[in-house]
């Protein structure tokens, strides 16, 4: 069968399982879009207001789907507004196919009209990427493209497709079949296993640590069923986050700069950290040196340049976590600690009654997390909303809580709550932002709109950039350099103009009342949430620092 | 404890592999202090030798984050105990001062050739260790030193075990 470079496109995102495409139309792209369109019965295509929409709303919907997300944009301005977006996928290890028009091949490096070199740009933040300048390697390009994104440590794949390589035509091989080649598939070190065995049973005091390899990995119940043989507690990195239920009785939250109390604590009087998928980032783990000081680290990672690379393991094991939490659920021996359940039970009790009629973030995303259930995706931007949402919202399972971790990109949330509602079949997903994070990428809202998506957007409005402010005020003598937003924009009366709904509530009452009032049918919809512009994100470890660095109030 | 480091890579043969791969090195913030590349026996491959200084961690992760390329097939770490390693020096030195035959005895000692003269200057080619090579460039500093151009070093293991070579890459 002899097909262009375009129908190879379509052809082979078919064969992938690609139902949706996220994107946004240009001159280079233009042969890619007229399949679209004819093959619209088959492949569904978001148009974004922007790029980088587009781009998180394909990383949350990988995210959402565990399957790769697409995304589709044109040559020059649209691929270099991707930017942020490959590199919000590259550092939280999404599974993204990127797909950029170029040029054609006799015009490239000649400074053509919107002609970038996105494969250079993009270089640090890629798992892989490739420039298509023959059509006969095209198809094999796709298929490796799908593949790498998916495999081992998932990740980004940019795949550059210059504008004759859409039109030029070559055979297709419906039954090609790609395979990574052995020695590029990561390997697997298993050789102390039979320490990390040791070192458990040896422990009185675990903690079990886990981080965004769980979830990719689709390892939740393992944690559990390790916890219950252990009797050991659970924390999570942000990522980590829906690793197990909230609600699971040795479950701590979070741990780190933001992260609860007991789950800070507990891990610092822990004697052995059991790291499951993570890659102790600075914000996890504070001072470095002082981080496992009095504590073994038994560290598993799918990716053995995480083992060492920030924290110096004691142990380490290399390998999916599919292959070895059954294993060490199956052969640990265990050695359980009273006393250490005991100090657990009474970490986990302190601190959690607090004022419940307030009109605080806690209160409201307690409000919020209670009116929806547990299948509904929350998305955060960047700052304090996100570590409220973090610290306080109770994910039940995993996949639901979807937020920019590594990069901490502002301006993530709006496009991957269209992401993450796209992924369930156009369900309701909430998204907590703020005036600064939403007022990044807000023009997404015309795609809520257009696709009719019920996102409810919870803008916990403190009028300032307020993780910034907090900064400012503990670190810098409450010298507020630009974090004073002094905005008028009229939220409510923005979102209509959107042909959205737009609200204000200004007490629990009336946000209870809105939520109630919403039809499920209705599109997305605005609720303005005035908050104390002091609101601090608390407890939190300055940067760098230690446990006993913590401030609690 | 920093020291210099040699690692050999096997890449695909292809367009931006190079860049791919000294990006990663700078990325990290590791300083290459040579590099050299060129094709293997089987065309779809080439060779790179890489010389870096850093401590054990930094070699830990360097052959590690290399690894992970998909254009990296083989990648080995090359003691210099265990490996057989030579750089490539041309030199042009001037012939005033010091008479040529004296330059062509310096250039013998070392075991080099000449590949160029005129009446004013002598083109060397002189091939051997880096050490080899410095110690040259040193004696030739008296003489007048035109222009110099190191090759960087090749490298290869020693015995025929844990080799790169192409026919293991499956």
């Amino acid at each position: 069968m002899v097909l262009s470079g375009s129908e190879i496109l379509i052809e082979e995102l078919v064969k992938h399982g690609v139902e949706t495409v996220f994107g946004y139309p240009g001159g280079s792209v233009l042969n890619i879009y007229d399949e679209l369109y004819k093959n619209s019965h088959r492949i569904s295509h978001i148009l974004s207001a922007h790029e980088q929409g587009a781009a998180h709303a394909a990383d949350a919907y990988a995210r959402v789907s565990g399957k790769p997300g697409v995304v589709i944009a044109t040559s020059g301005p649209g691929a270099t507004n991707l930017v942020t977006g490959i590199a919000n996928a590259y550092l939280d290890s999404v599974p993204v196919v990127f797909i950029t028009g170029n040029v054609a091949v006799p015009m490239l490096g000649r400074d053509s009209f919107q002609e970038i070199d996105i494969i250079g740009v993009t270089l640090p933040i890629v798992k892989h990427s490739y420039v298509v300048r023959d059509i006969k390697d095209l198809q094999r390009t796709l298929s490796e493209a799908f593949l790498i994104a998916a495999s081992d440590r998932k990740g980004p794949v940019l795949v550059d497709i210059p504008k004759n390589i859409q039109t030029d035509t070559c055979k297709y091989d419906a039954g090609l079949k790609v395979t990574l080649k052995s020695g590029e598939s990561l390997p697997s070190d298993l050789s102390r296993f039979d320490e990390a065995i040791a070192a458990i049973e040896k422990s009185k005091r675990p903690y079990i640590y886990c981080g965004g390899g769980v979830t990719a990995s689709d390892c939740g119940e393992y944690i559990m069923q390790l916890s219950e043989k252990l009797r050991a507690p659970v924390g999570a990195s942000i990522m980590g986050i829906g690793s197990v239920p909230y609600s699971y009785e040795r479950y701590l939250g979070m741990s780190g700069m933001h992260g609860r109390y007991a789950a800070n604590i507990a891990q610092s009087e822990a004697d052995l950290i059991i790291a499951l998928g993570v890659r102790f980032s600075d914000r996890a783990t504070g001072s470095t040196k002082e981080y496992s000081k009095h504590c073994q680290v038994l560290h598993v990672d799918i990716d053995p340049a995480e083992l060492g690379k920030n924290v110096g393991p004691d142990i380490s094991l290399c390998g999916s976590l599919k292959v070895i939490l059954p294993r060490l659920i199956l052969e640990s021996r265990v050695n359980p600690s009273e006393e250490w359940e005991a100090r657990i039970r009474d970490l986990k009790a302190a601190g959690s009654v607090w004022p419940t009629e307030e009109f605080t973030p806690r209160n409201i995303i307690h409000r919020v997390n209670t009116f929806y259930d547990n299948e509904t995706v929350v998305a955060t931007d960047v700052g304090q909303h996100q570590m409220w949402v973090a610290q306080y919202y109770a994910f039940e399972k995993p996949r639901k809580l979807v937020t920019s971790g590594g990069l901490g990109a502002m301006g993530f949330g709006l496009g991957a709550a269209i992401g993450a509602s796209v992924a369930r079949g156009a369900k309701r997903a909430v998204l907590f932002t703020s005036e600064g994070s939403f007022g990044m990428n807000l023009n997404e809202l015309a795609t809520a709109v257009t696709q009719n998506l019920p996102v409810t957007i919870i803008l916990l409005n403190n009028g300032v950039l307020g993780m910034v402010r907090q900064w400012q005020s503990l670190f810098f003598d409450e010298r507020y350099s630009q974090t004073t937003l002094n905005r008028k924009t009229d939220f409510p009366a923005l979102a209509q103009a959107f042909g959205a709904l737009g609200y204000a509530a200004n007490t629990l009452g009336e946000l209870d009342d809105i939520l109630k009032s919403v039809p499920d049918n209705a599109g997305p919809c605005l609720i303005d949430c005035k908050i104390d512009e002091d609101e601090r994100v608390l407890p939190m470890i300055p940067a760098g620092g230690t446990i006993r660095d913590m401030l609690i109030n | 404890m920093s020291e210099k480091f040699t690692v050999g890579i096997i890449v695909s043969n292809h367009f931006g592999v190079l860049n791919r791969v000294a990006s990663l090195y700078a990325k990290r913030g590791y300083n290459i202090d040579s590099l050299t590349v060129g094709e293997t026996e089987n065309s779809a491959y080439s060779r790179m030798t890489i010389i870096s200084t850093g401590d054990d961690y930094m070699k830990n992760q360097v052959l590690r984050q290399l690894q992970k390329l998909h254009d990296v097939k083989m990648v080995v770490l090359l003691d210099k105990e265990s490996s057989v390693s030579v750089e490539q020096l041309l030199i042009k030195l001037k012939v005033n001062g010091t008479g040529k035959q004296a330059i062509s005895d310096l250039i013998n000692d070392y075991g080099g050739k000449v590949m160029d003269f005129g009446g004013d200057f002598i083109t060397a080619e002189i091939t051997g260790s880096s050490d080899r090579i410095e110690r040259f460039i040193d004696s030739a500093r008296e003489i007048g030193i035109l222009e110099v151009c190191r090759s960087g070093l090749v490298s290869v293991i020693c015995g025929t075990e844990n080799i790169l070579s192409v026919e293991n890459i499956k």
